[in-house]
């Protein structure tokens, strides 16, 4: 009998601490995958958020920095332009990178940092437990919007992608998904671009990745699978937001 | 034929490989895992090795065979 599907050598043979059903770890895996995949484990630096991902340093197998909350993006740019050599991806969640990282992510797009992020957009503060986060949809229930999320309090949801593919400097921006295996072949193929486009010295780049939250969203994992099928894809339409990878 | 093979450390119950599968052949286990849940087997029967189960899996608990 031949296995069909070996463990990738760049994530640690370890249990991971996400709830039931999280999509944490399958994206966790595709970013292994994709190190495997074009040999890069060697030299690559990761940087793990402030969030339900903080111990991300602990489960992929290559050199990895734990950050303050949203500032991946700076982290990712002094250790780009001082080792140039190395492959840099930040890791970061919703709450991360849209809300106190905003800034962080709009700046090191317009100086289009060669680096690769993952951005993980699960509609919701997961690690806190469930506040809202700048991606919540309308009317979804949150604890600091009980009610659901309201417009007129509090606005509508940022779309991260459709933002920064505004900027010239960002070279690679695609959303995808990860509520359906051909979703997952999906995401792991435009990671994959993501990574080569830093290879190739393309540029910034980022995927999104609509990711289920099933503890806070409080639905169960199959239910909450088809949350993003049925109401975040359709706030956060899945598709290639920027192609004009440069690179030498 | 193709088959698949469950670590019971890793499952953690969540049965979205349950919903991936096309084929139906896995099921909820009887017996509680030492992690505290009830993790998924194999039926036995009917699995094409078409690894939809080990893609969606967030644990990495399912290895497919063929
Ligand atoms: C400077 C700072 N402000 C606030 C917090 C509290 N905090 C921890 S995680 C988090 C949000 C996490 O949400 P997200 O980035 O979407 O990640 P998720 O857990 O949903 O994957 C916040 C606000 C913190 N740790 N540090
Ligand atoms: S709280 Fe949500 S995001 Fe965090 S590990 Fe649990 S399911 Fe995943
Ligand atoms: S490999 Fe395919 S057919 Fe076999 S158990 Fe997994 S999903 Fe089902
Ligand atoms: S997807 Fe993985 S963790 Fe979830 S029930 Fe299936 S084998 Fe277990
Ligand atoms: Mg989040």
């Amino acid at each position: 009998m031949q296995l069909l599907n070996k463990r990738p050598e760049s994530l640690v043979d370890m249990k991971m601490h996400y709830c039931p059903g999280c999509s944490h770890g399958i994206i966790h895996r595709l970013v292994a995958e994709v190190m495997d995949e074009l040999d890069i484990r060697n030299r690559t630096i990761g940087i793990a958020p402030v969030g339900c991902s903080v111990f991300a340093d602990k489960y992929f197998n290559c050199d990895m920095i734990q950050g303050p909350h949203g500032r991946g993006p700076a982290i990712a740019t002094g250790l780009k332009r001082t080792t140039p050599g190395a492959i840099v991806f930040s890791y970061q969640g919703d709450g991360d990178l849209a809300s106190i990282g905003m800034a962080e992510i709009v700046h090191t797009a317009i100086r289009s940092e060669n680096i690769t992020v993952i951005y993980v957009n699960n509609a919701i503060y997961g690690m806190t437990g469930g506040q809202m986060a700048p991606t919540t949809l309308i009317g979804q229930k949150a604890t600091t919007c009980p009610h659901g999320r309201d417009a007129k309090l509090t606005g509508d949801p940022i779309k991260m992608s459709e933002m920064l593919a505004t900027i010239e400097g960002a070279k690679y921006i695609e959303r995808t998904s990860v509520h359906t295996a051909p979703n997952v072949i999906k995401t792991k193929n435009a990671i994959k671009k993501a990574f080569e486009n830093q290879i190739n010295n393309g540029g910034f780049s980022m995927v999104e990745i609509l990711s289920t939250c099933p503890t806070n969203w409080k639905l169960d994992p199959v239910k909450s699978l088809k949350y993003v099928n049925d109401n975040m894809t359709k706030v956060f339409p899945l598709g290639v937001y920027k192609d004009s990878k440069g690179g030498e | 034929m193709p088959e698949i093979k469950v670590d019971d450390s890793k499952c953690k119950g969540c049965y979205i490989c349950i919903e991936a599968c096309p084929k139906k052949c896995i099921e909820i286990s009887k017996e509680f895992s030492k992690s505290g849940y009830y993790p998924v087997k194999y039926t036995g029967t009917d699995c094409i090795g078409c690894q939809q189960c080990a893609r969606i899996c967030p644990d990495l608990a399912i290895e497919v065979y063929k």
